[in-house]
């Protein structure tokens, strides 16, 4: 069985469907020129250790991936309702390797998103050592894996009608407690907040060459734990879903 | 690999969960089906067609009792690529063009056909570059059938095949069918136009409210329900006479016309002339299937020994 050819066909579509790259490329690409355009002679953006365009480069590319992690699970209620899950569960293509297949276009996409975010950052002079690009780079993979599992969730236990609204507001409100606009000031109640959610480590990745690293004993416990109670719950609906078989 | 009949089902039962209480939507089935055999499923809405099928495809579960295909398990057959379906409902993943889609579906089976042979059977080898969100109902219909037969499959089940397919649809869509058979593939289909189960199965199960009334080949069913009618030209005929007559269950007499209803054509027909062998102008029509359906499902009868009577 060649579920990789599955695979290729998935990404086909993805990189067919326009609202993918108004989205996932075109939003934030446009919101990183007018956020970090004014400002991209900070080169210590309130007192965060990094540039403003190093710090936006990476908090869109949050955005954007995250988004992204969360449409590609969320286009799973829209395979459910039109009743293409059920042409698949007649089919030898497994719920696990469909659920790897999602998982993989999620990565595949937000790979991409960071590439063009990485260029338009060095178009307003963000440099890094290579070793610290591909640290920035392994850091959001790993803060996306609570992502990946959240999108699968939601596309399970929404219909498609309350999967855009939820998807598109969750990670608005996400990508606002992360610190994708402006940076969390790191004291009050919003400070403690942001800490434990996912999207702020996510944007977090951009400080791996500040003092002290990117994240951090905290960073990695949180990241770990919403990965684990996340992938826990896409588990027992991936069960649930192949219990039908 | 493992052989058997091609389905063999045993006491399935399904009860679903809905606002008003449970519904029985299947009330114990038993169903076998020998490999080649063109099988018509016919009934109203609402009968548990659809429920059967799923249950055959392993797409529900049944509450009790067993399928299994080929001698083996569900499972074994979908993931060996056995079985293909045409489902009632069902919409293609958009933004794929409709050789893709069924190149991607063909890819997972472990011995497809080729895939230009499985578009090229269902007729729209002229649509393969289209993209899926652009075919008509009736094409993505097609579309969904060259991807149930992408993979070889030995069982094809079709639920509501043409429903939503327009005149010309329909007669490929059975043109393919018939081809299919002629290959020595088992086919069974869900269907409520009589006509279909008449014109295109070996043997027609009926359901009703959850239960197969009748099972048999298509022309048996006619004859279980009986109603023949013969009609003829006889003279001063006496009406009561001729109800008393082998094989007759009703007698109408109008002018020098007479109706007989029959139960046994043959004995009747033979009686009618014994006794009057005058009688001209004789036509024997037999009940369509549709006569035969409506009896046998709408008799308000719960009971499953309607198939016995």
């Amino acid at each position: 069985m060649k579920t990789t050819v599955y695979l290729r066909y998935e990404l086909l579509r993805l990189l067919r469907n326009r609202r993918f790259f108004v989205f996932a490329l075109g939003l934030p690409i446009a919101l990183y020129f007018l956020i970090a355009g004014p400002s991209r002679h900070v080169t210590d953006l309130d007192d965060s250790g990094i540039s403003a365009p190093q710090y936006f480069m990476v908090s869109l590319a949050a955005f954007g991936t995250m988004s992204g992690m969360l449409a590609a699970g969320g286009r799973i209620a829209n395979e459910r309702a039109s009743g293409w899950t059920r042409q698949l569960r007649i089919s030898p293509l497994s719920a696990a390797a469909y659920f790897r297949t999602k998982l993989a276009t999620g990565y595949v996409m937000a790979l991409l998103t960071m590439a063009v975010l990485y260029l338009c950052g060095l178009s307003l002079g963000v440099s890094m050592t290579a070793r610290d690009w591909l640290e920035v780079t392994g850091l959001m993979l790993v803060a996306l894996i609570p992502f990946a599992a959240l999108g699968i969730v939601a596309g399970h236990l929404l219909n498609p009608d309350a999967v855009g609204p939820v998807i598109g507001g969750g990670s608005a409100l996400l990508a606002f407690v992360g610190g994708t606009w402006f940076p969390i000031s790191e004291h009050g109640f919003l400070h403690s907040l942001a800490q434990a959610m996912p999207s702020y480590w996510l944007v977090q990745a951009s400080k791996v060459a500040v003092e002290g690293g990117a994240w951090g004993a905290t960073g990695w416990l949180v990241v770990a734990a919403w990965s684990l109670a996340l992938g826990a719950l896409a588990l027992q609906v991936y069960r649930r879903d192949s219990g039908r078989r | 690999m493992a052989t058997g009949p091609a389905i063999e089902a045993r006491g399935l039962v399904k009860t679903f969960r809905s606002a008003n209480g449970p519904v029985e939507a299947v009330r114990g089935i038993d169903l076998e089906i020998d490999p080649g055999e063109t099988v018509a499923i016919l009934g109203p809405n609402g009968a548990g067609k659809s429920t059967t099928i799923d249950m055959l495809l392993g797409l529900a579960r049944p509450d009790r009792g067993h399928v299994s295909l080929f001698g083996g398990s569900v499972a074994e057959a979908v993931a060996l690529g056995r079985i293909g379906a045409l489902l009632q409902t069902g919409q293609l993943i958009p933004d794929l063009s409709l050789r893709e889609i069924v190149a991607m579906m063909a890819a997972l089976y472990p011995s497809p056909m080729d895939v230009d042979e499985a578009i090229d059977l269902t007729g729209i080898s002229r649509l393969a570059g289209r993209r899926t969100q652009k075919l008509s109902g009736g094409e993505s219909q097609r579309a969904r059938f060259a991807i149930a037969l992408v993979s070889d499959p030995e069982l094809i089940v079709l639920d509501e095949p043409t429903a939503g397919m327009d005149v010309e649809g329909r007669r490929a869509f059975w043109a393919t069918v018939r081809e299919l058979a002629a290959r020595g593939k088992t086919v069974i289909f869900a269907t409520h136009y009589l006509e279909e189960a008449d014109a295109y199965a070996d043997r027609a199960v009926l359901m009703a409210r959850g239960r197969v009334v009748a099972d048999g080949p298509t022309t048996g069913i006619k004859a279980r329900v009986g109603a023949r009618t013969i009609r003829a030209t006889l003279a001063r005929a006496d009406r009561d006479r001729l109800a008393r007559l082998p094989g007759v269950k009703t007698a109408d007499v109008h002018g020098d016309t007479v109706i007989l209803t029959c139960s046994d054509s043959d004995a009747a027909i033979r009686a009618l002339l014994a006794a009057h062998g005058e009688t001209r102008d004789i036509e024997i029509t037999g009940a369509g299937l549709e006569d035969a359906f409506l009896e046998l499902t709408s008799d308000g009868d719960p009971q499953p020994q309607a198939a016995s009577r």
